[in-house]
Parts: C-alpha cells; sequence; structure tokens
C-alpha cells in the first residue's frame, strides 16, 4: 500500500472549519428531526392503541408507508418531488423562499421517517402495560384521555427510553443522507475535503472518530437518564 | 397538473431499471449470506468463553453499530482499490462494505436467537459425547436460525432498502438507475414516485410474508 | 466406576458442593436424594464434566474428569446421562434423535445407526414412532426417547437427574419401569437422582442423602429405609413417603 500519510491536513485551513461547520450541521439536522420524530412519533404510537378504528388504520397506514420505502428515496422525494405537487404558489416558495431548502427538506424527511420507528416503540411500550391497569383506571371513573395522560403514558414512556436512545441514534446516523440533497454535514465535508486533497484515508477517518465519539457521549448521557427513569421492578426492557 | 406528467418514460425504461433491481436483488442476496455466516461466527465468538473474543465481537458490533452505512460505503469505496492497488468494481468494495457492516446486525440477532435455547439443549449434545463445534451445528444453530428466521427476514429487508445507499458510488441498481433516467429525461417526479412505490411494494409484502410466518411459528 | 473425592463447588460466593466423596461400583444403582437446592443436580452434572467444580476429583472408568487434558467429549460418549426435561432436540424426529451421535461421535453408518435405533425404541416400548417430533410424543414417550438416545451409545454407565419430576403422575412408571429392566436385564451401572422412594427401594443398592451441599448420609438401602441415622434423612423420608 503506497500511500502518502498526511495527517495534519485535519487541522489546516480551511480543512478544520469544514469538520466544525459539518459537525454543526449535522447535530442541527439530528436534533431539529428528532424533535418532529418524537413528538409525531408519540403521537401516531398512541393512536394506534386507541379503541377507534379509523384512527389505527390512519396509524397503521402511516407506519407502513414510511417504513417501507427506502429513505434515500424519501429524501428525494422531499426534495425533488414535493414542490412540484403541492400546487403552483407553496411550490415556488418552497423552491426560492424557503430558509436553507436542502436542511428543511432534509429535517422534515430524518423527523416524519423517524417519527415512523418511534411510533412502533411507542406502542409497544403502551401494549406492554398489563391491561388491568387501564381497567383500573377505568374503574376508578377515569376517561381515556385521562388513563393515557395519568397511567398508560407515564409509564409506557419510561418503559421505552432505551429503545428511544437508540431511536435518536439512528436519526443520528441517518442524518449522513442529507448529503445526497447538498446539506454540507460532517460525510459531505468528508468527501469535500477527500476531492481537494486525495487525503481520503485522513478524511474519513476524522468522520468516523466524530460519529464514535458523539455515540458515546449520547449513550453515557442517556445512561444517566436510563436510570433515573427507571421504575423500581419494571425495567423489563431494559439492556440485557 | 396531473396532464403534465408521463409515466410513459417509465415503460419505456423498464428493461434498463430490471437490470438495475437485479443488481440490488443480488447485492442483497450476497450481502445478506455473507453478513449471516459472518454475523454467526461473531454472536459465537461473543458467547465464547474466551476474553479475547468476547471483546472482539463487541468492539465490531459497537463500532459498527456506531457508524452511518453511509460512511461505510465511501470508507470501502476509497479503500478497498488502495489496499489492494487495483482498480476495483464498485460491486465488489460496496459488498464487502455491507457484509462488515451488517453483520454487526445479524450478529445480535443470532446471539439473541442462541441465548434462546435452554442450556439443557447444549448439555445433552454434549452429554452425547458431541464436540462444541458439533453440538453448536447440529443442536443450537439450526434452532437459534428457525427461531429467528422472522427478525433475521426482516433485516434483511431493511438490507434491501439500504442497497439504494450504493447511489453515491454510482452502482447501477435500481435507485442509481431510477436517478438516471430521471435526469436524463427530466423526470424525476415520475421517476421517484415509481422508485417509491416499486420499494414499497416489495417491503410491504415482504413484511406480510414474515408476519404470516411468525403467526405460523406460534401456532 | 464412578468415584468422587473431596469434591468442591461454588457458584460465585454460594457453596453448592462441600466435600462430596462417594463412589459407584460396576453394576451398581446408587439413588441420591434430598430436599431441592441440595446440590443433587449438581453433582451428577460435574460427573461427566456438564458444571466444572473447583476442588477435589472425580473419577470415571479410570478417567479423571476435572483435568485439563481429558477429552471430554469422549469420555461423556461412554456416559449416557437423562435429564429432567428430556431435552429431546425439537427439530428432530425420534430417530434422528437417537441417531445423530452415532452418526457423528460414533461413526457408524446410517443403516446401522437406524437399525439400532429401532431395536431400542421396541425396547423402550415406542415401535413405530421414530419418525414423531417431540412436539407430538408425551412427557413419559419422550423420556424413554431420551433413554434410548443415551443408550444408542453403548454406555458402560447412565447417570438419570430427576427423570421423573417433569412427568404428569400417569406417566411416571412407563419410564420407571424401563428403568429398572435396566438395572436387572442389563446390570447398567446407574447414578440416579430421584424422589421416587419406591423406585428406589426395589431397584437401588445404596441410598445417598445430601441436603445443603453435603452428603448426609450413605447407606445401604434396606439400612436406609429402616432407621436412617440422621434425624434431616428422617424427616425427609417422613414428608416425602406421606404422598
Amino acid at each position: 500500500m503506497n500511500y502518502n500519510w498526511n495527517w495534519a491536513i485535519l487541522i489546516e485551513v480551511p480543512y478544520f472549519d469544514w469538520l466544525v461547520s459539518g459537525l454543526g450541521w449535522t447535530l442541527l439536522v439530528s436534533a431539529l428531526g428528532w424533535i418532529i420524530a418524537f413528538s409525531l412519533g408519540s403521537l401516531i404510537g398512541v393512536i394506534r392503541t386507541l379503541p377507534s378504528k379509523p384512527l389505527r388504520l390512519f396509524g397503521m397506514a402511516y407506519v407502513e408507508l414510511f417504513r417501507n420505502v427506502p429513505l434515500l428515496v424519501q429524501m428525494f422525494i422531499w426534495f425533488y418531488v414535493l414542490p412540484e405537487l403541492v400546487g403552483e404558489d407553496l411550490g415556488r416558495w418552497m423552491k426560492r423562499d424557503m430558509p436553507f431548502p436542502e436542511a428543511t427538506s432534509a429535517i422534515l424527511c430524518l423527523g416524519t421517517y423517524t417519527a415512523s420507528r418511534v411510533a412502533e416503540q411507542v406502542r409497544a411500550g403502551i401494549e406492554s402495560i398489563p391491561r388491568g391497569q387501564s381497567m383500573a383506571g377505568y374503574a376508578m371513573g377515569l376517561t381515556t384521555k385521562q388513563v393515557y395522560r395519568y397511567l398508560l403514558i407515564p409509564v409506557g414512556y419510561r418503559i421505552i427510553v432505551p429503545p428511544m436512545t437508540s431511536e435518536f441514534l439512528t436519526i443520528f446516523k441517518n442524518s449522513s443522507l442529507a448529503l445526497t440533497i447538498g446539506v454540507a454535514e460532517v460525510l459531505y465535508q468528508a468527501r469535500q475535503i477527500e476531492n481537494y486533497t486525495f487525503q481520503g484515508f485522513e478524511a474519513f477517518t476524522a468522520a468516523t472518530l466524530i460519529y464514535l465519539v458523539i455515540t458515546m457521549i449520547v449513550v453515557f448521557i442517556t445512561d444517566r437518564v436510563e436510570a433515573k427513569a427507571r421504575i423500581p421492578g419494571y425495567g423489563v426492557q431494559g439492556k440485557t | 397538473m396531473l396532464a403534465a406528467f408521463d409515466f410513459g418514460v417509465i415503460g419505456r425504461n423498464l428493461p434498463y431499471l430490471w437490470e438495475g433491481m437485479q443488481l440490488s436483488l443480488l447485492l442483497t442476496g450476497l450481502s445478506a449470506f455473507g453478513s449471516i455466516v459472518l454475523g454467526t461466527i461473531l454472536a459465537l465468538m461473543r458467547l465464547s468463553g474466551i476474553k479475547l473474543f468476547q471483546w472482539i465481537g463487541a468492539v465490531w458490533v459497537n463500532f459498527f453499530r456506531s457508524l452511518p452505512l453511509l460512511l461505510v460505503i465511501f470508507w470501502f469505496y476509497f479503500l478497498v482499490p488502495v489496499v489492494v492497488q487495483q482498480q476495483v468494481d464498485a460491486f465488489q468494495s460496496a459488498l464487502i462494505g455491507f457484509v462488515l457492516f451488517e453483520a454487526a446486525y445479524y450478529c445480535e440477532i443470532m446471539r439473541s436467537g442462541i441465548l434462546s435455547i435452554s442450556r439443557g439443549q447444549a448439555w445433552a449434545g454434549y452429554a452425547l459425547g458431541l464436540r462444541y463445534s458439533q453440538t453448536m451445528r447440529y443442536i443450537v444453530l439450526p434452532q437459534a436460525f428457525r427461531n429467528m428466521l422472522p427478525i433475521l427476514l426482516t433485516q434483511t429487508i431493511i438490507l434491501f432498502q439500504d442497497t439504494s445507499l450504493v447511489f453515491v458510488v454510482g452502482l447501477a441498481d435500481f435507485m442509481t438507475s431510477a436517478v438516471n433516467v430521471a435526469q436524463r429525461d427530466s423526470r424525476l417526479i415520475e421517476l421517484y414516485v415509481f422508485a417509491a412505490f416499486v420499494y414499497l411494494v416489495m417491503c410491504y409484502f415482504g413484511s406480510l410474508y414474515v408476519k404470516h410466518l411468525q403467526q405460523k411459528m406460534h401456532r | 466406576m464412578i468415584d468422587i473425592q473431596n469434591v468442591n463447588k461454588w457458584f460465585d460466593d454460594f457453596h453448592v458442593l462441600k466435600n462430596i466423596s462417594m463412589s459407584v461400583a460396576k453394576g451398581e444403582v446408587i439413588v441420591v436424594c434430598g430436599p431441592s437446592g441440595s446440590g443433587k443436580s449438581t453433582l451428577i452434572k460435574c460427573v461427566n464434566g456438564l458444571e466444572p467444580f473447583q476442588k477435589g476429583t472425580i473419577t470415571v472408568n479410570d478417567v479423571s474428569v476435572g483435568a485439563k487434558d481429558t477429552n471430554l467429549p469422549e469420555l461423556r460418549s461412554h456416559i449416557g446421562m437423562v435429564f429432567q426435561n428430556f431435552e429431546l432436540f425439537p427439530h428432530m424426529t425420534a430417530m434422528q434423535n437417537i441417531c445423530l451421535s452415532q452418526l457423528k461421535v460414533l461413526g457408524r453408518s446410517q443403516s446401522e445407526a437406524q437399525d439400532r435405533t429401532n431395536t431400542l425404541l421396541d425396547r423402550v416400548g415406542l415401535e413405530g414412532l421414530g419418525f414423531k417430533y417431540s412436539s407430538e410424543l408425551s412427557g413419559g414417550q419422550q423420556q424413554r426417547v431420551a433413554i434410548a438416545r443415551a443408550l444408542a451409545m453403548d454406555p458402560f454407565a447412565m447417570l438419570f437427574d430427576e427423570p421423573t419430576s417433569a412427568l404428569d403422575p400417569e406417566m411416571i412408571n412407563e419410564v420407571l419401569e424401563v428403568m429398572q429392566e435396566l438395572a436387572r436385564d442389563d446390570g447398567m451401572t446407574m447414578m440416579v437422582v430421584t424422589h421416587e422412594m419406591g423406585f428406589a427401594r426395589r431397584v437401588a443398592d445404596r441410598v445417598i442423602f445430601m441436603d445443603e451441599g453435603e452428603i448426609v448420609e450413605d447407606a445401604n438401602t434396606d439400612d436406609f429405609f429402616g432407621t436412617p441415622r440422621s434425624d434431616r434423612a428422617q424427616l425427609f423420608l417422613s414428608k416425602i413417603l406421606q404422598h
């Protein structure tokens, strides 16, 4: 293997700045996407457990649709196809005036996609609570809304803390797909460094380390959260 | 507005798109086979009594599960030609990347499959005079594999979706073919909607089959 | 045949076996009994090396089980073992269960193995049921297949780890009868962990009573049932014989 090593490239101007700004975009896209994924996913997950059949069907259709189309295809549809389908005025706005059209599309895409995964976890969490719990709630005279508000959701969410960690890491890793529509996140920048300098080894190593370190930080933090959220004697779904 | 769409472009390019789909399926099949084999070996390492093996297995799994697949694809597209010092087909580097990456996920599936087999089964094998390798091969792994078949298939459906990412290195799979036609004929909407539809139908029916299989097994 | 000397075993801090010494001579039938958690199942698994132990020695046919250079698969191929939960391989038919180790360990030919299997199935009263999967057999039938599976290796000794305690009451006898024939007609060397005191009285040469990881009593069958020397054995017997 003959290869001209040059690790110094990573701290040279402008390559270091590229990586930093790439990391910034990665974190921004992941975080905003996560807000959508968590709120929308929770809503759809709860909907899938409700007594109303049309609502349950809607929830199921959402999950199946987003889960069975590759994320890359979804990314292209959000960015290239949607502006053409939403009517002329909105379409023109999306193409011309929407701030950061690439990043916005990527955030919406990652958020709605990950929502389908979050929804499945939320549903599983709620369904894992024994039926006797909600019956006890109804027997006390609580309404459906109150049963969810005071019993199912608080318990369900504690059960699904560990899978939520891994879903956050999933959206973080998947945010790299945003490069296909031109968002200059970490991997985009690493490739750009490779193209400019031919130091692919160094550039990809830098990207690899960034992903590893962020993952470790997230796991470290969420381990703490998990310990707090655990209900004594209820941690069946925890790590094995 | 719909009048502006020309879905005939799909019919005209169907043979080309089908070639792409064949490559997608081939890549999925070979990657799934390779990574299930490798993943099973890693699972056995993680469950072995040998500290070094446990460590290798754990590091492998945690390393690859921390990285985006896209990064791994770029890595191997760049790395394999440098290491072997000659031009390499993008298919081969993609295949290597997929096998090493997906093995981390299949490993965890096989690990829980092996753990789901009671200790008594292995004891019974040893008590008959079978060696470790024979006990695993004839008794534990066939049962683990069968119990995990639905989850292995689900992971393979995910793998099939993941193969669309080879678009970034220009390998002519179904996705790349769709993009090529879309750009050449300026028919982005038709082609992307069509691609989504094809993936949706294939993966949805795949997942229905998995559900059917699960119900059959629980009976 | 089986010689156990000063064996000690710990699960982490828990001392499961305390200075166990006992032996089984060729052709002898030994019943090991005692309350649950007394360590008897652990002890029998130590005999063919399924459970490791930390101190002491166990030799079977003059081969040391705990020694590093012992070829355990080879040794185990000469010791039959029957488990509490049968442990038939659920993905194989009864025939395949019994053939597996004949083919893979003894290197018998397919037809040789099948002939032997058919003979053994006849012998345990299951002629013609070789094509069944374990899920299609009753508990008693499964345990008899498991005995046939162990016998197929032509073992010089058999270990039984609570062979009837997972069975419904009406199936216990069909298994005990097979075991009794094995002892009487074949003169098989047997070490049997069981609560079946009727079987012990009829078949065993000696009875060993364990409690809290120790051997409390090791006596001839008649002496044991006549006048157990220890209070603990008396208490155990009075509890178990009431039923």
